[in-house]
């Protein structure tokens, strides 16, 4: 059976799935179609079908299926994919486990909560229709910044949150952090050299590349 | 912490972010529980319950499972139940009003996530699936001080129900509620 992911390109949880399906060389694009993007029309109730519900019983995207399996959980499936292709274009797991298991909780508890509310404000809601709420993004805003000055400090001491290679930990980060590069709080990010550069360093990877153009943002 | 210690140069050596637990054994600091949790199966494979973060004859998918399930009670489990425990324990105990909005709002949530576990927990006996692991465990320390101040929320669900009495009755766990009602000092 393929590959299937179920999910949208405007979903930041979709694209943490694409990207590592990405960086283990399975390509959505080239000729031979490794992965198959299935669209899961959440206007008309897609995600809350009986058939879609099988597949995650939250209803949520994305979804992700192989032949052996199927997973739900952005941060469950970037786990299973690095896993299973570990030995398949970059060894995404090859830090200490303590540095590893660490960076990618923090990714989920600290970072993600407020940054999430700040982009599906900013990048998200004009992309399905909705109207941004700018206090939201201004609460968050000041809420991240001292989450962001511990990211800062650390990266002055790692060249990646796991030690010295790109790992799951970083790539983690990269759904986010890219949505809020085409928005008008990048500077949370930019402000902060050390942030600044780790992003310019893992975004010009080749993976990522492919996995941003094919984005709507 | 009620003197800052959580915030004092040394603490944050070991976790930067000011917040409790950090772990130290004599290789590493480790912080984060889901990560410390992790840490210490990974570092004990050959102790105790060998099958906390799957693996074993399910193998990979076993493991997936886990990390799945774990995620779902970070993600969906953990925002209004820690709101409730914020609400129910913790702000009566600093003599502050509680919010009646806050508690019903984060009650509807948690009723839901509370309907989708029931129905898993009719098909599968543990969260990831045969075997009690880490994705049922996470579930004990908000669970513990849910239910002892509404018990409705998870008995009035067979399944929920027949889960929690099972998890909330180890032996470990009661080790924990054990330590955590003795007097400190």
């Amino acid at each position: 059976m393929a590959i299937k992911l179920h999910g949208q390109p405007w979903s930041n949880n979709t694209v943490r799935a694409m990207a590592v399906l990405n960086e283990k060389g399975l390509d959505h694009f080239a000729p031979g179609l490794d992965y198959e993007l299935c669209p899961v029309d959440l206007r008309s109730g897609g995600h809350k079908r009986p058939e879609f519900l099988d597949l995650n019983p939250f209803g949520q995207i994305p979804v992700f299926q192989d032949g052996d399996g199927s997973v739900f959980e952005s941060r469950a499936i970037t786990r299973y994919v690095a896993t299973r292709y570990k030995e398949t274009g970059t060894d995404l797991l090859s830090a200490s486990s303590a540095a590893l298991e660490t960076w990618l909780q923090v990714e989920g508890s600290q970072f993600n909560p407020p940054m999430f509310r700040i982009i599906f404000e900013l990048g998200i809601k004009p992309l399905i229709g909705m109207s941004t709420n700018m206090s939201v993004v201004e609460n968050e805003s000041d809420k991240i910044g001292t989450v962001l000055d511990v990211y800062e400090a650390h990266l002055a001491k790692n060249k990646y949150l796991a030690g010295d290679e790109f790992t799951l930990a970083d790539l983690n980060h990269m759904p986010e952090i890219y949505i809020l590069s085409k928005s008008a709080k990048f500077d949370l990010i930019d402000s902060r050299p050390h942030l600044k550069a780790w992003w310019e360093d893992i975004s010009a990877r080749p993976a990522w590349e492919k996995t941003a153009v094919s984005l709507p943002f | 912490m009620a003197k800052g210690q959580h915030k004092s140069p040394d603490f944050l050596k070991l976790q930067p972010f000011g917040q409790v637990p950090a772990f130290q054994d004599e290789l590493t600091t480790v912080f984060e529980s889901r990560a410390i949790c992790k840490y210490i199966c990974n570092k004990f494979p050959e102790k105790g319950n060998q099958t906390l973060m799957g693996g074993g004859d399910g193998g990979l998918l076993s493991r997936t499972s886990v990390d799945q399930w774990l995620e779902a009670e970070g993600q969906s489990f953990i925002p209004p139940s820690s709101a409730l425990v914020f609400q129910l324990a913790f702000v009566p105990m600093f003599g502050f009003k509680q919010d009646p909005a806050a508690i019903e709002q984060n009650e509807a949530k948690l009723a839901n996530v509370l309907d989708v576990y029931d129905c898993r927990l009719g098909e599968s006996k543990f969260l990831a699936g045969d075997d009690f692991t880490l994705a049922d465990m996470a579930h004990l320390p908000n669970g513990h001080i849910l239910v002892s101040k509404n018990e409705d929320l998870f008995m009035s669900r067979k399944n929920v129900g027949r889960w929690w009495e099972e998890i909330s009755a180890r032996p470990a766990w009661k080790k924990v509620v054990e330590m955590q009602n003795a007097p400190q000092g």
